[in-house]
């Protein structure tokens, strides 16, 4: 029966006094009725009479729009007489009538001004100093996870971190070497006209060598990593604690930075400097690709180079990076998800946060290893 | 009160997860304005029955109808008119975590009407007051809201555009009982008020006998029983009696007897 069409909603006042309603008055029928009853002319007549037999049907929300019309008309002092309405249209008048009343008289929420931009900045620096002694505390508290698990060897779960391992480190193989390689490639192509000019060809050995394993392999793992792994840590935990379930392990007697964030701290630490490795291997190799087709430098003299021209400490500086950015990344990845209160739209915002966030503390990091390195000369 | 006009008609419905059977040959008739509930022990596949009248799952075999359309060869115009004749309140909520208790009662105005913002989030809080909401809550997120808000606020969802036809899953599991009273009561005045027909599954003993008019008991994979709470509780059936002698079923069918008595 509702599924036969219907006529719109509508009320004539052409025969006044009488005001006639008629077609259907159900939510998918009301149209633009609210403006109709905006642009109601005012009338002279005191005593309304409204005509309800041309009413097809009348679901909640047309008596309230219904009523709506009649309301405008008592509050201009009109009285109003019912004619022809169905028994059971004029009770839902009726409710709605009441509920009409008590909506008017409820107290009116107290309208919210936004914060003027005073106001804005004070409340984001506020948020975001408030964020960083929760990083702070965080950190600590992980610390003294690991500092428990050095003395009480037993608590540290193995499966996990090898489980960990697999995910961020093996699995990320092909994506980090074929990215390292591209980047060696283009490094050597940018440098090999300039070196040619001044015939200092075999340069580019140097130039690869040190920019490689010292900036860019650490780089480029870790902004990988970022993406790949510590917005999956942000992400898991985030939909666990939404989803009640950290709140399940604290329950059981299950700490959850034992089980979530130790496993993937370790596997991370792991994980990452070796990857770095890898890139070391794949950007030189793409560096020396290029030096041998742009700059005719032969593998046999580019290894011969880079043995003299490239100190240990060069290559140990890359890896220690790699180690704290290893840090920096699941430290974030995870205190994000920790963060995450709310539904499903707060962990997607928390995984973008970690994933911008470990990204920019990493070019941070690594400007201050910079500097700190020039100091100690290293 | 119910007329013997036929809402949704599932005839030969049957349904399996992979080997697991879930429906075989399931057959039920809901008539316009009837409280019909749903009863069978947990993974009976009520919840999954409901879903496949509501196009959200389809059965292996077997036609279901709905306002006379048949859901099996059903065109999508077809289906997102019947949509808007229907309203549905899921077992755990289904709210969108991003936006306001309001604005998630308003969506479906918003969606399908051209009604302007002032009137829907005028009937958006009518709404949220008849299922007994407090004005207070009206602009907090679900995620901010305990289980028995997040219900009410459930069915004023299910309740914005009018429905003829609501689905409810467990409307009053979670609640306390005076709340579910009163969700008992607005289930009922729904009906009474504006004839609309109701199908609901429940565990929920006195909503079934304060509102229900037909019941049917679904386990072993096939409709056991069906008929109104009387009938059914005099009925011989294995898997009804379980559900009538438990201790909490006899208390319940003591108090029902009690009110009866008093009536008389
Ligand atoms: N998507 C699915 N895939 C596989 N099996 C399913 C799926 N949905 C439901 N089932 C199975 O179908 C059966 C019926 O599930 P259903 O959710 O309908 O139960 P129910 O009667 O609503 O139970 P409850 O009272 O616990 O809500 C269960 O055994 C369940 O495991
Ligand atoms: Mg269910």
């Amino acid at each position: 029966m509702k599924l036969m069409p219907m006529n719109a909603a509508a009320f004539s006042m052409n025969a006044l006094p009488n005001l006639a309603f008629s077609g259907a008055w159900v939510t998918s029928k009301l149209f633009d009725m609210a403006e109709k009853i905006h642009g109601m002319p005012r009338i002279a007549e005191l005593n309304i009479i409204a005509d309800g037999s041309e009413i097809e049907a009348l679901d909640m929300s047309g008596a309230w729009v219904m009523h709506s019309v009649l309301n405008r008309l008592s509050t201009q002092g009109k009285t109003i007489t019912y004619k022809g309405f169905k028994p059971e249209f004029a009770e839902r008048l009726e409710i709605v009538a009441h509920e009409f009343n008590r909506h008017a008289n409820a107290s009116r929420d107290i309208k919210i001004t936004p914060p003027s931009w005073l106001e804005q900045i004070g409340i984001t620096a506020t948020k975001a100093l408030k964020e960083a002694k929760d990083l702070l505390s965080f950190v600590g508290e992980v610390s003294l996870m690991i500092v428990a698990s050095i003395i009480n060897p037993s608590r540290i779960r193995w499966r996990p971190i090898l489980y960990n391992i697999r995910e961020a480190g093996f699995n990320a193989i092909p994506i980090v070497g074929v990215l390292a390689f591209l980047l060696g490639v283009v490094v050597a192509y940018q440098s090999a006209d300039q070196l040619r000019n001044y015939g200092a060809n075999i340069f580019v050995v140097d130039l690869i060598g040190i920019s490689m394993l010292r900036e860019f392999a650490p780089l480029i793992a870790a902004v990988i990593i970022a993406g790949r792994s510590g917005s999956a840590y942000a992400a898991q935990i985030g939909t666990m604690s939404v989803t009640e379930e950290i709140d399940a392990m604290r329950v059981l007697g299950i700490v959850p930075m034992e089980m979530l964030v130790l496993p993937k701290l370790i596997g991370m630490v792991i994980s990452l400097p070796l990857l770095t490795v890898w890139a070391d291997m794949l950007g030189i190799f793409g560096g020396m690709l290029t030096a041998k087709t742009q700059l005719d430098v032969s593998f046999v003299d580019f290894i011969g180079r880079l043995v003299k021209a490239v100190e240990m400490t060069t290559y140990t500086v890359g890896l220690g990076k790699a180690f704290v950015f290893a840090i920096i990344i699941t430290m974030i990845g995870c205190f994000q998800g920790f963060r995450t209160h709310g539904g499903a739209d707060s962990v997607g915002r928390q995984t973008t946060r970690s994933v911008v966030q470990s990204i920019f503390l990493v070019i941070v990091a690594d400007a201050l290893f910079s500097v700190l390195f020039s100091i100690l000369k290293i | 009160m119910p007329s013997q006009e036929i809402i949704i008609e599932v005839s030969n419905v049957s349904t399996s997860f992979g080997q697991h059977k879930v429906h075989d040959n399931v057959s039920l008739e809901v008539k316009r304005a009837e409280i019909f509930a749903l009863i069978g022990g947990s993974g009976s596949g009520k919840s999954t029955l409901l879903r496949e009248m509501m196009l959200l799952h389809r059965p292996d075999s077997g036609k279901i109808k709905v306002h006379g359309v048949d859901l099996t060869n059903i065109t999508e115009a077809q289906g997102q008119s019947l949509r808007q004749h229907w309203g549905v309140m899921f077992q755990h909520g289904g709210l969108f975590g991003s936006l306001t208790i309001q604005e998630n009662v308003g969506l479906p105005l918003r969606e399908h009407t051209d009604l302007p913002d002032s009137l829907i989030n005028e009937l958006a809080e009518w709404k949220l007051s008849m299922v007994g909401l407090q004005s207070g809550v009206y602009g907090q997120y679900p995620s901010e809201l305990s289980g028995g808000m997040l219900k009410r606020a459930s069915l004023a969802r299910a309740l914005a555009l009018d429905p003829d036809l609501l689905f409810l899953d467990e409307p009053t599991s979670g609640l306390d009982p005076i709340s579910a009273g009163e969700i008992d009561t607005l289930i009922l005045k729904l009906r009474d008020m504006f004839g609309l027909t109701i199908l609901m599954v429940t565990h929920d003993l006195d909503t079934l006998w304060q509102v229900s008019d037909r019941v049917a008991v679904l386990a072993n994979t096939k409709v056991e029983a069906l008929g109104s709470m009387l009938e059914l509780s005099v009925s011989k059936v294995e898997s009804v009696r379980q559900f009538f002698d438990g201790k909490r079923g006899r208390s319940a069918y003591a108090q029902e007897q009690k009110i009866s008595e008093l009536h008389i």
